[in-house]
């Protein structure tokens, strides 16, 4: 187990900003780690960083505490924040090398410049002058250019465009590939169900839901839409739920469980068309939301 | 307490040094510079006993020992004891500026643009940022007594010998590591950069203000406030250095109470409670000049409350002032029978010159909050909504022009408050008043070059500080190194009628309302044209 963390509280005055998270990360996987904005994601990393104090609960990172065995810890692994804000009068490629010689690596014999031709980087120029998404790729070359054990990533594509989103999912698999960890918060969900082996799902500093997205799947709904000659019925169809009719399609939603009654039912008619789609993390997710109307913060 | 605290201290202030060496070597270059050429000048004017004694007695009384702290070896005054007596206060007061700004920037700015949390992610100990900082600045200040001892030394001015020049060079790093701790101190306690540095020159204007009380009316007071201690050090005279050594105890108490409140607490909070703010936004908040105040409120509050305590102090002196010459009619006869002004008129001048060039620092930071908007990228959210690049320049304009008026009154009341009905002196309350007032068109210039400069080009806006520098140099140095006139006159301060020395002239007034309204002016057309955006 690469992370592992119990019950973990966190308190800001009076907002509970973390209720009692419990959230573990083993070794070789990604995990994604997703809730809406304010859930909780960024105070748990924090306190993963031993940037912040727990107010309970349990914070393990490679078996050693998150706050009292920061600096070792740090030595194995990276982290790239959501919001990078560098130092205006240092260029990027300064800063790169700055991190990467922190982290105890010789800046000239890593991966940094084969990263920064992929991320089609400029390092010469000042920190002042470079967009978010050139901030961010700073950040995410230091971090890629060392060799962690783990990584821990807290939205850390929101300022990249679609070009260099695939170019980092391709790093975070290669990574995969080499036996590394990564925890990988977003509020993006498609992003995450790419990539990931396994998900959490954070609301209201909870944790609601957690396992293997295949295993997630399994508790959502199939998306059907049908074509057929005849009107349909479902009243006597168990699992089957919003249905919908447009023009001669229609379309409905069916539990895992109960796909195969569906399919033997749809037989009774003369279908012409059907498609099927996999749930996506948004449904999954939405299904949290059904009966809570309050949402996240 | 966490493992590895201070785990790669070297590489961080490696790192910083790289960072803060331009800045560092031009504040020391500046400071040395100064120091030299005034001890010299100092030395090249005054040359016989006679001379320098005669400065003796016109330092000797409590309204100058208010404004440039007390002096030592009044009765032999030498070359030495003038130039620390006109000297070492106020030096170690820019050491500490530079030490405050200095120290600020690398904990709490940091921490507050979250680069710190970058930092801290990598195998950097905790605490390591902070001893950094702190190496940094005894670095800083250790070199600044190096150099000052040496060129001092090597000046070979009779009288300012090694162990003087030691003493003095001390006494000023001793000030700027003093003033750097109370910095780390209040990035622990305020949870954002402008507090911590309001919170830091609250502390050095209070040791300024208590010490000026205190060597006014030779109280013990001025033993309260880490500047009145240094000066203790009587360079030149006595080179005490227990008080060196006190002021580096102290400080090195508070950088250890500092970290430890650092390693006990969350990063990017601080230990002063943040209020919950406002839902909405107030009608006041939505106009243009709401919103520009209230960007400044706290800044602003916190100012009139300093000048309302400097008045009160500088009012006290009044009282000080009579009741020491009245007692030495002596004194009186030799300086005063120069010319008809009463000596008491003479140092009034004065302080109402040195309030002037105080209350010009709020009104300039309230117009230069504008380029620092600009710069964070903050003014495209005014502008890009139908609100007139004029607009927002006008009203920075009203502002810092409103807030002088405001601010220069608050200290001008209580100081002829304090020192007419309170202390009942026998000088006239409106007259101080007007006095005061006067200097207003002459600071309006200071605000004129830079809101033209930051107009125009949108840069070295920063350098009307540096001309409101000079124009204190010119008050408090000129007369005593005898500046040429040319020289004096850049100063706009120049220009203006000392009241109650001088006769009133309304002309001077008008012309220099006329040159900062047309800088103004200028300033808004350039800025109506040129590129706004982050920087
Ligand atoms: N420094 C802080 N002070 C007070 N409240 C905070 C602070 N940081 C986060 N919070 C609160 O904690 C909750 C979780 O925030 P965060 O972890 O940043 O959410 P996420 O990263 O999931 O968007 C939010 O309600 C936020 O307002
Ligand atoms: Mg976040």
């Amino acid at each position: 187990m690469i992370i592992e963390v119990t019950d973990l509280k966190k308190n800001f005055g009076r907002v509970q900003a973390l209720k009692g998270v419990n959230l573990t990360v083993d070794k070789g996987r990604i995990v994604g780690f997703i809730g809406p904005n304010g859930a909780g994601k960024s105070t748990t990393i924090r306190l993963l960083l031993g940037l912040l104090r727990k107010d309970g609960g349990k914070a393990k990172i490679f078996g050693l505490d998150c706050y009292q065995d920061a600096v070792e810890i740090h030595k194995r692994m990276s982290y790239v924040p959501g919001d990078v804000n560098l130092w205006p009068n240092l260029t990027g490629g300064e800063v790169i090398d700055l991190f990467i010689d922190m982290q105890g690596e010789d800046p000239k014999s890593s991966r940094k410049e084969e990263l920064i031709k992929r991320f089609d980087f400029d390092p010469s120029r000042k920190c002042r002058t470079y967009s978010k998404g050139n901030r961010q790729k700073v950040a995410l070359i230091a971090a890629f250019s060392v060799e962690s054990e783990l990584y821990i990533l807290d939205e850390p594509t929101s300022g990249l465009d679609p070009l260099m989103e695939r170019e980092f999912q391709a790093l975070v698999k290669e990574q995969k590939a080499l036996g590394k960890t990564v925890l990988l918060s977003s509020h993006i969900l498609s992003e995450v169900e790419q990539i990931c082996d396994d998900v959490a799902i954070i609301r209201q500093g909870e944790i609601i839901e957690s396992g293997s997205i295949k295993d997630l799947r399994h508790l959502t709904r199939t998306q059907f839409i049908v074509e057929a000659v005849e009107d349909l019925d479902f009243s006597e169809c168990q699992g089957v739920y919003d249905v919908v009719k447009d023009h001669d399609k229609w379309y409905f939603q069916v539990d895992h469980r109960h796909i195969a009654g569906v399919l033997s039912y749809l037989g009774n008619y003369q279908v012409t068309k059907l498609e099927t789609k996999e749930p996506t993390l948004e449904d999954l997710f939405m299904r949290h939301y059904e009966g809570d109307a309050k949402g996240g913060v | 307490m966490s493992r590895q605290p201070f785990y790669q201290v070297g590489k961080l202030l490696r790192f910083y040094i790289k960072r803060e060496y331009v800045k560092l070597f031009t504040w020391l270059t500046g400071l040395v510079v100064t120091t030299v050429a005034v001890a010299l000048a100092l030395s090249g004017i005054y040359q016989s006993d006679q001379e320098r004694q005669m400065m003796a007695e016109t330092m000797e009384n409590p309204a100058m020992k208010a404004l440039i702290g007390r002096g030592f070896g009044i009765d032999h005054y030498t070359n030495g004891a003038m130039f620390s007596h006109e000297m070492l206060l106020m030096t170690m007061i820019v050491v500490a500026v530079m030490s405050i700004l200095l120290v600020n920037r690398l904990t709490r700015q940091d921490e507050e643009s979250q680069q710190l949390e970058l930092l801290l992610a990598l195998p950097i100990g905790r605490l390591a940022p902070s001893l950094s900082a702190i190496a940094l600045l005894v670095i800083t200040n250790v070199l600044l007594a190096i150099t000052t001892t040496v060129s001092l030394t090597l000046l070979q001015i009779e009288s300012i010998n090694f162990l003087g020049s030691l003493s003095y060079g001390l006494a000023l790093a001793s000030s700027g590591i003093f003033f750097g701790a109370v910095t780390l101190l209040t990035a622990q306690l305020s949870n954002n950069q402008r507090g911590a540095m309001m919170l830091s020159y609250l502390v050095l204007g209070m040791s300024y203000i208590v010490r000026a009380v205190g060597d006014a009316g030779d109280l013990w007071l001025s033993f309260l406030s880490p500047l009145g201690i240094l000066q203790e050090t009587q360079a030149f005279v006595n080179n005490y250095f227990w008080p060196q050594l006190i002021i580096l105890i102290f400080s090195t108490v508070i950088m250890v109470f500092s970290m430890r409140l650092r390693e006990k607490r969350d990063l990017g909070s601080g230990l002063l409670a943040d209020k919950k703010g406002k839902n909405k936004a107030s009608g006041f908040l939505k106009t243009t000049p709401g919103f520009i105040l209230s960007l400044q409120k706290v800044p602003l509050l916190s100012w009139a409350v300093a000048m309302l305590l400097i008045g009160l102090s500088y009012g006290s002196v009044l009282g000080d002032l009579e009741l020491f010459l009245t007692e030495n009619e002596i004194i009186q006869q030799i300086i005063g029978s120069a010319n008809d002004v009463s000596l008491t008129e003479q140092f009034i001048a004065i302080i109402l010159k040195v309030m002037a060039i105080i209350s010009t620092i709020p009104m300039l930071m309230v117009f230069h909050r504008l380029k620092s908007e600009e710069a964070k990228g903050r003014l495209d959210h005014l502008l890009a909504r139908p609100i007139s690049r004029v607009r927002v320049y006008s009203w920075y304009v009203i502002i810092s022009l409103i807030s002088s008026i405001v601010l220069l009154s608050l200290g001008i009341f209580s100081l002829a408050g304090a020192g007419v009905y309170v202390l009942d002196t026998s000088i006239d309350f409106w007259t101080l008043v007007q006095a005061n007032l006067v200097y207003l068109p002459a600071m309006w210039v200071v605000l004129s070059i830079m809101a033209v400069l930051y107009g125009l080009i949108g840069k070295l806006e920063s350098l009307a500080w540096l001309y409101l520098l000079f124009s204190f140099m010119t008050i408090y140095l000129g007369d005593l190194l005898e500046f040429p006139d040319w020289l004096m006159a850049v100063s706009p301060f120049y220009w203006v009628p000392e009241l109650p020395v001088e006769v009133f002239n309304v002309w001077p007034l008008i012309t220099l309302t006329v040159i900062a309204g047309g800088l103004i002016t200028l300033g808004s057309l350039g800025f109506i044209v040129r590129d706004v955006g982050q920087s």
